[in-house]
């Protein structure tokens, strides 16, 4: 069993705009962040969810050395909800070192390197002088920066398994403060896009012609988004008075294909279960899921055997990628954050884009907005690689 | 928190798996690093050796030898990948397919270039549905995993095999990061003391100071240029079966603090 920990503070940025409540109003007003990709020079007929790049600030001076643009939507979700206040503050009461950062990424500043490589020097293919990789393009480089914004020394890493990885770090910081290596922990995940995954998604034939229509029956595969999001976790009974808690993680691993699911979902069921053990909770105590439903045809029908398996028809169910598009490394925050918006507001979001669910779908697959009493949710990350990640999050339990 | 060690892996130039290194590590016979041999991971499928890169394929040998000579069934065995960086050569190809007019990226190097294809590999190849996490940490990644190994054992985990492993890259990324020779090592952890103990570990992270070095010349030049080689000062102690103390740093100037007892 999981010693829940409370959600204290939590910050949301992505193609809906910055901080929750961008998040929530478009949500609630049925307004999607996809647009044809107009991402750079990419010439890709696709759909992607793109930040406006007005809202993408410089870096402050002092932080100029981690310039690029995952981290510029790293710092505005700092930025956002008043995260960093509650950070700084936390900072006081237990200590900077005792707060950990445990974050995830995909593809980290990876994009700060394609540009180098259009650089390079012709003579000795030397990149660009000035270059930096280890504060853009490492895939650590996303804890480094948060650890300076934030003035925390606490234990860091950043997880790196695709599109699970910022669902991961909730699991790894319950660990972390169960060890004893830190009190509270700032969990966190940030992607941006970038041409290796509009491209690399485009060889593997899963990109969306339009914005993806995640479990319609005419689906064809993913829009690629970026974000960040955030969450400061704390013990219970600490100076925390949120409501919302991390109840249940669950992780497994599909052991069956590099870049396709298991086609029963076997890897994604026993994530589900896991999360459901560790929480204490039956699969009936559950009020939404929150699913993965990139819109490609295998990850929908593999995830949709998988939660029927589990949870039978009842279950409120839907995807919300077709309003943020697949955030891939952040996608675990970023809807682990839509799920608790959901239940502060009482709402189970539809399903953006999708207009013709999928005949072999059982689920109560919800196309439009419910208005509903949400106590407890679920979110599902699947990567490549298979790895996956369930998390359940929820009003404590009384 | 309290640690017991049941296996050992190592992989690098001079060090060809834990049993023919283990003198060599206890200071009891000369080290010479030989140039480095990709070994044969006879865990994967022809095919899929033919298609992984050097990364997956140290992962994976370490994480073998760790594990040869005990029980384990690593079918059911949690896991930690942990690394500095992404595939060095998968990264260099794609960067440069890019920036071709084509951009006709290849989708095997595209699933390859995630941070978790060693584990996804390993775990295809175990057949293992347990959880497993790939972490990074730049210069402290084995520092990284060996926190999040031990937070799993205190989660309640009985074993975990931790696996940290890093490659150099190729020009011209070498310039800007530039790793030594290739080295992996794993660790197999268990949360309590068992007939297969090896070696129990006292882990706490503390104030700043300075990483424990180890004596050898040449393993401490492969310390200090492979971050997965931060780990040699720990295996030293394992393999001369001695108490003592060994500090890791991490990217905040934290020390890590081992203390091992036989």
């Amino acid at each position: 069993m999981l010693q829940p920990l409370v959600i204290s503070h939590y910050t949301i940025v992505n193609c809906l705009g910055p901080g929750k409540a961008a998040t929530l109003a478009a949500l609630e007003s049925g307004r999607s962040g996809l647009q044809p990709c107009a991402f750079e020079d990419a010439r890709l007929d696709t759909c992607v969810g793109q930040m406006a790049d007005a809202a993408l600030r410089p870096l402050p001076d002092a932080l100029a050395e981690y310039e690029c643009r995952n981290h510029r939507i790293a710092d505005l979700a700092l930025l956002q909800d008043g995260f960093e206040e509650a950070v700084r503050a936390a900072a006081r009461r237990y200590g900077a070192a005792r707060i950990g950062v445990f974050l995830g990424t995909s593809t980290s500043g990876i994009l700060h390197t394609e540009a180098a490589y259009r650089r390079r020097e012709a003579e000795t293919g030397a990149l660009p002088a000035g270059f930096r990789y280890a504060t853009t393009h490492n895939t650590y480089a996303l804890a480094r920066f948060v650890l300076d914004r934030l003035g925390l020394s606490g234990p860091s890493l950043v997880v790196s398994t695709a599109c699970s990885s910022s669902a991961k770090v909730f699991g790894t910081a319950a660990r972390m403060i169960e060890a004893g290596f830190c009190d509270a922990a700032v969990v966190g995940g940030a992607d941006s896009l970038c041409l290796t995954t509009l491209y690399g998604f485009g060889s593997l034939g899963l990109l969306a012609r339009g914005p993806c229509r995640p479990f319609d029956a005419q689906r064809d595969g993913i829009s690629i988004g970026e974000g960040a999001a955030f969450a400061l976790l704390e013990k219970p009974g600490s100076h925390a008075a949120r409501a919302c808690m991390l109840l249940g993680v669950g992780e497994s691993s599909d052991a069956y294909h590099m870049s396709a699911p298991h086609p029963e979902g076997a890897g994604a069921r026993l994530a589900m279960a896991r999360a459901l053990d560790s929480a204490g909770l039956a699969p009936g105590d559950l009020d939404y899921i929150n699913l993965h439903g990139t819109g490609t045809k295998a990850n929908d029908i593999s995830e949709e055997q998988a939660v029927y398996a589990l949870f039978g028809p009842r279950t409120p169910a839907s995807s919300t990628k077709g309003w943020t598009g697949h955030t891939l490394g952040a996608s675990g925050i970023e809807e682990a954050i839509i799920g608790l918006l959901a239940l502060e507001h009482g709402l189970i979001p539809g399903s953006a884009h999708t207009r013709q669910l999928d005949p072999a779908v059982r689920l109560d697959y919800a196309i439009e907005n419910r208005s509903a009493r949400i106590d407890t949710v679920m979110s599902n990350s699947f990567g490549f690689g298979g790895s996956n990640c369930t998390l359940i999050l929820g009003r404590p339990r009384r | 928190m309290t640690l017991f060690v049941e296996g050992v892996g190592v992989l690098g130039p001079g060090l060809a798996g834990w049993r023919s290194s283990r003198a060599i590590l206890a200071g009891e016979a000369p080290f010479h690093p030989a140039p480095f041999e990709v070994p044969r991971v006879d865990l994967l499928p022809p095919v899929e050796r033919r298609r992984t890169g050097l990364p997956v394929k140290l992962a994976i040998w370490a994480g073998q030898d760790a594990l040869a000579g005990t029980d384990i069934d690593s079918g059911t065995l949690s896991t930690v990948f942990t690394s500095s960086g992404g595939d060095g050569d998968v990264i260099h190809e794609i960067c440069s397919t890019l920036a071709c007019p084509e951009r006709e990226v290849s989708p095997t190097r595209f699933h390859n270039s995630v941070h978790n294809a060693p584990a996804g590999y390993w775990g295809i190849a175990t057949r293992s549905s347990a959880p497993s996490t790939s972490l990074c940490g730049h210069d402290w990644s084995f520092a990284a995993g060996l926190l999040e190994a031990a937070g799993q054992i205190a989660a309640g985990q009985a074993r975990v095999l931790l696996i940290a492993y890093d490659a150099p890259y190729p020009e011209p990324l070498n310039s800007v990061r530039t790793i030594g020779a290739p080295f992996a090592c794993a660790l197999l952890l268990a949360g309590s003391r068992s007939a297969g103990t090896l070696a129990r570990l006292a882990l706490r992270r503390g104030q700043q100071g300075p990483p424990t070095r180890i004596c050898d010349a040449g393993l401490e030049a492969l310390r200090s240029a492979n971050p997965a080689a931060r780990a040699l000062p720990l295996l030293a102690l394992l393999a001369a079966d001695a108490a003592g103390r060994v500090d890791l740093e991490d990217s905040c100037g934290a020390v890590i603090a081992l203390e091992s007892r036989p």
